[in-house]
């Protein structure tokens, strides 16, 4: 496998960047496959590449001292991750897991300040990807610091339940962040701590109202 | 039945993401469009939902009280 101009062109880092730009930022771009559930970056860690996913998705998350799992964002083809400690020099801040087998595009940290002092179109570029994941954190840190996301999570399944239909409701993650006013990503977690509460019971593709006076009392914390 | 992932073939464009991040191989792209194919039993991790950016998969779950 060598590393393909088509996809290269389309990775916003290097969108408007000509041909002939592009052949020799491609020479500094090296390949790295994952398999399924591989850590390839972990959080604290000094980051030694910027990546760019060629193919598949990679999970970015953050592990809490208690070993719970904050997914911060899915990173899907042509997007990059680990941007952030290759430009401020720190270690990375989160870790990043392949969620299925993936293929990847590296360059690595000297060969990112090379490209960026010789194509300041990319360097243009880059400002505009931070600048857009700076938007998307802020979001989430909003959702996580200042709204009671767990009560609003047991506030939907709580009103499911007490409906007068006969029909068990149905509802995704996604329409219950949407419901809550909230990133799918928040959900997840609130449903697993839900769970840990013991007011729900996660069984495959059922939400079960283990303790209903629980899940009323998550419910009663101010939002 | 198997419960399993509904698909919106609509808003499918055939990416295959879904198909790489399934851990229990249960999609596969067909005439480029996303189905589901007999497999062992979709564990629900809803990853498939989560990666499409299209908006194509629901992993809806179905909310049950508690025994009365």
């Amino acid at each position: 496998m060598t590393v393909q101009l088509d996809l290269l062109k389309r990775i916003p880092y290097f969108s408007g960047v000509g041909l002939a730009d592009l052949e020799s930022i491609k020479k500094l771009v090296f390949e790295r496959s994952a398999d399924r559930a591989e850590t390839i970056v972990f959080e604290g860690e000094p980051a030694s590449s910027l990546y760019f996913v060629a193919s598949g998705a990679v999970r970015i998350f953050k592990t809490s001292a208690e070993g719970k799992e904050q997914i911060l964002s899915i990173v899907r083809p042509e997007e990059s991750f680990n941007d952030v400690p290759i430009f401020d020099g720190g270690s990375n801040p989160a870790s990043a897991r392949a969620m299925g087998p993936v293929l990847l595009y590296g360059i690595k940290r000297n060969d990112v300040e090379a490209i960026l002092r010789d194509h300041p179109q990319v360097a243009l570029n880059v400002t505009k990807v931070l600048a857009s994941r700076v938007r998307q954190l802020v979001s989430l840190v909003e959702d996580l610091s200042f709204r009671h996301v767990i009560s609003r999570v047991a506030k939907i399944l709580f009103e499911q339940i007490s409906g007068e239909t006969d029909r068990a409701p149905r509802l995704t993650q996604q329409e219950m962040a949407a419901m809550a006013g909230t990133a799918r990503e928040v959900v997840g977690r609130s449903l697993k701590a839900l769970e840990e509460r013991g007011a729900i019971k996660l069984d495959r593709h059922r939400i079960v109202i283990t303790d209903k006076e629980a899940l009323q009392k998550i419910t009663e914390v101010s939002s | 039945m198997t419960e399993r992932p509904i698909i919106d073939a609509e808003k499918c464009d055939g990416c295959g993401l879904c198909v790489t991040v399934c851990q229990c191989n249960a999609l596969a792209v067909v005439k480029n469009v996303v189905t589901f194919v007999e497999a062992p039993e979709c564990d629900w991790c809803t990853d498939c939902e989560a990666v499409c950016h299209t908006g194509a998969i629901a992993c809806p779950f179905e909310i049950i009280g508690p025994p009365s």
